[in-house]
């Protein structure tokens, strides 16, 4: 939908998305604010932003282009590296918000292709902010290569009871085991910490599975470093599914309503930690 | 109270603002408070609160803050510095909005460039070599000064237009120092005024029913 041609809507820029409530991107971006630097991909689907870290984690947020009221990409797809702090700041810049009390801001976000910086404008209650963001050389994202016909063992469950635990988690230990398997416990979580070892298990039979297809039992253990910043997107999340591949490799899919009852996803991929050998149940 | 002398009729004294706002904390449910100076062993500004008492007997809270007199000669160092000669008078935005855009500002840089016009408009710049970020707050009003000879006050009569008013004076400012301003405002003000020297100083200007508070912030060299 393109709306009468604005003096800024010129044809230099290869990208033009607005949005009346400009939380709806920023919250979805805290979600995945555990480094510095993201790298955007903008393609007529919509934007995907990919945080990575020590080459074992990587986190991807999805906004589709149905989330913009105006969504226009001149070419077949547009990619660039950005401060992401800088970029929170930016979409944040006139309060954080806290609680739906305060007045939205708008957002409108331009890209004039390569090279070029990301620009935004945010309006809320007549004062106008624009930002100009240096856009970067995009690095080489990780292919973890996870496809579903390779998934071993997957639970989609609501987030609800999760945040609790993952909240808890004790953070003396370094990793975090997750356990699933056909048979009891079903789905376990694991610390190893100073005080000893706490085991959390849900039940395939509990109200908050919505779906358990486990084949195999499967016991691995991540770095706990690197899954720790997944809560804040488990936090903002209603449902999350939870699968493992052959390899040991985990994926964490969050799916989170924005403020207008929006959907939009986000997902964790992460290797498990080849340091330990064969763990006991 | 009484000054030095009829012809210098005033009394300069240094404390430590930390013991009288302790003092003043207790005066808040008072019925009277008095201040005197006194000399107890050294001098003294004295704060006598009355506390309400449920019976007839008087609850007194005496404080004794001690001081340092200042001497005559050194008076000319705490001359209060005269209103600058200011390019552009103007009335701030909304503190909140303003605190919270600058809070946010804070985290990018530690120079905030503040301007204005005397058509209403005041922008809020930031800048490094990864970003830049402005803020533009338009329907601001611009007050007019009347220059007497001595006391300035805001009236009526409009200052001699020096220029384009749509020429903006700007200001470059420490930007803790003014978020530091900005989250010091308790004491809701009627209006504060900006007034800015290009390139030299922010003038502000709280004005209170019976108290006014004036803050100048001097540029930040490039």
């Amino acid at each position: 939908m393109l709306s009468t041609q604005q003096a800024d809507d010129d044809s230099a820029n290869v990208f033009v998305a607005k949005l009346d409530n400009a939380r709806n991107v920023s919250n979805i971006l805290k979600a995945i604010h555990f480094k510095d630097t993201a790298t955007v991909f903008v393609t007529s689907q919509g934007l995907k932003v990919t945080v990575e870290d020590a080459k074992c984690v990587q986190a991807n947020a999805f906004i589709q282009a149905a989330v913009f009221h105006h969504f226009v990409l001149t070419q077949d797809q547009a990619t660039f590296k950005v401060n992401l702090s800088v970029l929170i700041e930016c979409l944040t810049i006139f309060g954080s918000g806290a609680g739906g009390s305060t007045a939205a801001a708008s957002l409108k976000m331009c890209y004039a292709g390569y090279g070029s910086p990301l620009v935004l404008m945010l309006e809320e209650d007549g004062v106008l902010t624009d930002c100009s963001l240096k856009t970067l050389e995009p690095d080489e994202v990780l292919d973890f290569d996870f496809c579903s016909t390779n998934v071993i063992n997957k639970i989609i469950m609501k987030s609800e009871c999760l945040k609790e635990v993952f909240n808890e988690l004790d953070t003396s230990s370094d990793i975090l085991q997750i356990l699933m398997s056909p048979d009891a416990p079903f789905l376990q979580l694991s610390t190893f910490g100073n005080a000893g070892s706490t085991h959390s298990s849900f039940s395939k039979e509990s109200d908050m599975v919505e779906a358990f297809q486990c084949t195999q039992t499967q016991s691995n253990r991540y770095k706990m470093q690197l899954l720790r910043p997944s809560s804040k997107a488990l936090a903002l999340s209603a449902r999350i599914s939870i699968r493992t591949d052959a390899r040991g490799f985990l994926s964490l899919q969050y799916m989170i309503r924005n403020d207008d009852g929006q959907v939009c996803f986000v997902e964790f991929f992460c290797a498990p930690d080849e340091e330990m050998e064969e763990p006991d149940h | 109270m009484q000054g030095m002398s009829a012809e210098a009729n005033e009394i300069y004294v240094e404390l430590c603002p930390e013991n009288l706002l302790r003092a003043l904390r207790t005066a808040q449910a008072a019925r009277w408070v008095k201040m005197k100076l006194t000399n107890k062993h050294t001098p003294c500004l004295t704060v006598e609160v009355e506390l309400p008492s449920i019976g007839s007997c008087h609850r007194l809270a005496v404080h004794d803050i001690p001081i340092t007199i200042i001497k005559r000669r050194d008076w000319a160092d705490y001359a209060e510095p005269e209103m600058p000669d200011f390019d552009v008078s103007i009335t701030m935005p909304t503190l909140k909005m303003l605190k919270n855009v600058v809070d946010k500002m804070k985290n990018i840089n530690n120079f905030v460039s503040l301007s204005a016009n005397q058509n209403g408009e005041m922008k809020l710049s930031v800048e490094t070599d990864m970003v830049s970020i402005n803020t533009h707050f338009k329907d601001l009003f611009n007050p007019a000064w009347r220059r007497d000879a001595g006391d300035a006050g805001v009236g009526e009569s409009s200052r001699s237009s020096q220029g384009d008013p749509a020429q903006f004076a700007q200001a470059r400012i420490d930007i803790r120092r003014f978020a530091q301003f900005l989250s010091s405002q308790q004491v809701n003000p009627n209006r504060v005024i900006c007034n800015i020297v290009n390139n030299r100083v922010v003038h502000f200007y709280l004005m209170h029913d019976d108290v006014s508070l004036q803050y100048f912030m001097p540029v930040v060299s490039t």
